[in-house]
């Protein structure tokens, strides 16, 4: 899916979401697990929201000095015996990775979970090249599976229900007793556990990620919780991380505040169970541990959004917080989103990587709630962000024409007051009268995307702006309540 | 223009700055030279008793199982017990780190084998840099004593920690560290461990045991 995007069917993706059954009962896991979590584990930490303002200061620091400080840690990276190569583009990143994998020889590549081998289609691209690529994350593994694309950036496979990839499982692993017993989901993980092991084992070349590289040491940091990352870079004899360039902290010190409220706001855990620091390859002593060390560094546009009003986007640490406090995440899952990055986080991020001509439609799905930004470990305004973009398609003329008439119909009588007011109460009498014995519609002309899915109530008597007149003129403090 | 100097450049255009500003230059080279700790987390400020403690009660939180032994001498005996109490073999990968080098494995029935692990062992020792008391975190350092593949393929990660080399925070062993190994240096791998591996990517359920080990079994040893 990350090839072709179908952030364009936002709306269709949306339609068939809220009518998928399957998808509806694993969305109920997000909505009852991931904020409970957060929530407990927040309030055990009195420091919790102070150390957010610290991680929000410690990545507008970095940014302010990003050049300097990309400079800085290529030269620590070299001086530990790796290599740091620059891609401008997707496609200069592939091209640089497959480089590396054809002078390893590469037949098979371990993967460990990385949203920017997402954002630069990496498998297809190795797949094309005749070399193998094994996703180990076990929600990674499971979507690689089916053939799809991540639905959560932390969860990969939280669209998914047990059956599902019970089934996934049987139709895959063939050469595994096709009476083993699997309803359990501890019997799914064993499962993979072990045909994985193997595949660990054999690989050419592991590649991961990175979520923090630090200038002062030359260090890529993985944080995962399954333990499939370090196996993926310690095993293969070459290790390559892609990070994108945002990915830069100053120091030590610095990551761990970050750490602090990373694992935190994503799962709800004080601590990841891995959190790995790597300085280049094997050293002369060692007796395990990758020979060749790789950073490709991704642009792919975040450069331009330096100095912009989308620059706060680029402290995004991806824990997925505001996604899983998100209602229309909730409602429509990951998929609908149509492209690598869903929820708040990607309705702003992914109209600056593909152009609000493709994305526009993803700022839409909001309903400025605001829980996204309450609850940003970095304090992103993704609301903000958002309005702004809604304000650059719409400038644009790239908003449907049925949604521009709209708002034009609506605009010609709010410039007219008193034409406003009496076809706006006619309109209450009406409704009211048609809806007197039941309260409220199921169906409404013109406004079945409100009635599919929810009742509308019937006006209970006038306008609020008739209702709030006569409140005024009736109580002596001009209409405020005592 | 070659990638990276392009790069760099829509960078510093973006920012507007040319990269040659002095300001700039002393404001990283300090951040990086001095290391600000930042905010401090109270959780961890105790005396070294109780960071003891609560290195062990936040392990045992992340499903860890923490034992005390009294001196080095003890290991041996501790690591038989576990392995006498979960139905293993005698049998334990470990590396060489000079800390658990004398130690007389003879009065126990375990089997050693030495160096890295190739996948095959049920059971593999290594000794820890650091406990953080904050998350009750198990800080490895990677080197020829402690190859990094028996803290991760072993079913069983056992690991010993010196109760005199748990610190109250991060910042505080980021800082020994540094003692040991120079300003800016690294060890090829710093690995922070939490509890033993999991995964919630089947509905979203706590399951233990998902790629590295299924279980983390801690010996504390005492001042």
């Amino acid at each position: 899916m990350s090839a072709h995007p179908t952030t364009n069917r936002f709306i269709d993706n949306a339609t068939e979401a809220l009518a998928d059954p399957q998808l509806q009962r694993a969305m109920n896991n997000v909505r009852s697990g991931f904020i409970d979590k957060r929530a407990a584990v927040a309030a055990k930490l009195p420091e919790f929201e102070a150390l957010r303002d610290s991680a929000r200061d410690i990545k507008n620091h970095a940014l302010a000095h990003l050049d300097l400080y990309l400079e800085r840690y290529e030269a620590n990276v070299t001086a530990a015996g790796g290599h740091v190569h620059w891609a401008r583009t997707a496609e200069e990143a592939r091209k640089i990775i497959l480089g590396i994998c054809h002078d390893a020889g590469a037949k098979t590549v371990t993967k460990g979970k990385s949203m920017i081998s997402e954002e630069i289609a990496l498998n297809a691209a190795l797949d094309a090249a005749g070399i193998v690529p094994v996703e180990t994350d076990l929600g990674e593994y499971i979507i690689q599976l089916r053939d799809e694309a991540p639905s959560h950036i932390i969860a990969p496979a939280v669209h998914l229900n047990a059956t599902q990839v019970e089934s996934d499982f049987r139709r895959v692993h063939t050469h595994l007793d096709a009476d083993r017993d699997l309803s359990e989901p501890v019997q799914l993980l064993t499962e993979a556990r072990q045909v994985l092991r193997s595949k660990f084992l054999a690989a050419d070349v592991g590649i991961t990620g990175a979520n923090f590289l630090v200038a002062e040491t030359g260090s890529s940091i993985i944080v995962t919780n399954e333990g499939n990352g370090d196996l993926t870079q310690t095993l293969p004899k070459t290790h390559i991380v892609i990070a994108s360039l945002e990915k830069i902290v100053p120091t030590l010190e610095d990551v761990s505040q970050i750490l602090r409220v990373l694992a935190r706001s994503a799962t709800g855990q004080e601590m990841s169970v891995y959190t790995t620091f790597s300085t280049g390859p094997r050293r002369a002593a060692d007796l395990d541990g990758p020979e060749n060390y790789h950073v490709v560094i991704l642009d792919n546009g975040r450069s331009s959004m330096l100095g912009t009003a989308f620059q706060d986007m680029l402290r995004c640490i991806r824990c997925g917080a505001c996604m899983n406090h998100c209602p229309v995440y909730h409602a429509v899952g990951g998929h609908a989103y149509g492209w690598v990055y869903p929820g708040p986080m990607g309705a702003v991020l992914t109209p600056t990587l593909l152009g609000v001509d493709k994305a526009g439609h993803l700022p839409n799905a909001s309903t400025f709630c605001g829980r996204c930004e309450s609850v940003c470990p970095v304090r992103i305004p993704l609301p903000k962000m958002m309005r702004h973009w809604r304000e650059a398609e719409f400038e644009r003329h790239l908003s449907p024409a049925t949604m521009r008439s709209g708002i034009k119909f609506w605009a010609f009588f709010a410039k007219r007051p008193a034409l406003y007011r009496f076809a706006t109460s006619l309109m209450m009498n009406v409704m009211g009268w048609m809806g007197r014995d039941k309260g409220r519609f199921s169906s409404l002309p013109l406004a079945s995307g409100w009635t599919d899915y929810r009742d509308f109530p019937a006006p209970q008597g006038g306008t609020f702006q008739s209702r709030y007149e006569a409140r005024r003129k009736s109580t002596p403090n001009n209409g405020r309540a005592a | 223009m070659s990638a990276r100097a392009e790069i760099l450049s829509t960078i510093r255009r973006s920012l507007g700055v040319t990269g040659n500003e002095k300001p700039r230059l002393d404001t990283i080279n300090e951040r990086i030279a001095s290391a600000p700790r930042g905010l401090t987390v109270a959780r961890g400020q105790l005396p070294h008793a109780g960071q003891v403690a609560l290195f062990k009660e936040q392990a045992e939180a992340t499903l860890a199982s923490v034992v005390d032994v009294d001196s080095y001498q003890d290991v041996p005996a501790a690591v038989a017990d576990y392995l006498r109490q979960n139905n293993l073999p005698a049998q334990l990968r470990i590396g060489s780190d000079p800390r658990m080098a004398g130690l007389d494995w003879g009065k126990t029935a375990i089997e050693l084998s030495h160096g890295p692990s190739d996948g095959n062992d049920l059971a593999g020792l290594n000794h820890a840099f650091a406990g953080v008391a904050e998350t009750g975190t198990l800080v490895m350092t990677a080197s020829a004593d402690n190859p990094t593949t028996i803290n991760f393929l072993p079913d069983h990660a056992l690991v010993v920690v010196s109760a005199k080399d748990i610190t109250g925070d991060y910042e505080t062993m980021w800082s020994n560290l540094r003692a040991q190994y120079g300003k800016g240096q690294m060890p090829r791998v710093v690995n922070w461990v939490t509890g033993p591996s999991r995964s919630g990517d089947i509905e979203q359920v706590i399951l233990l045991g998902a790629h590295g080990p299924r279980r983390v079994h801690i010996m504390v040893v005492k001042d």
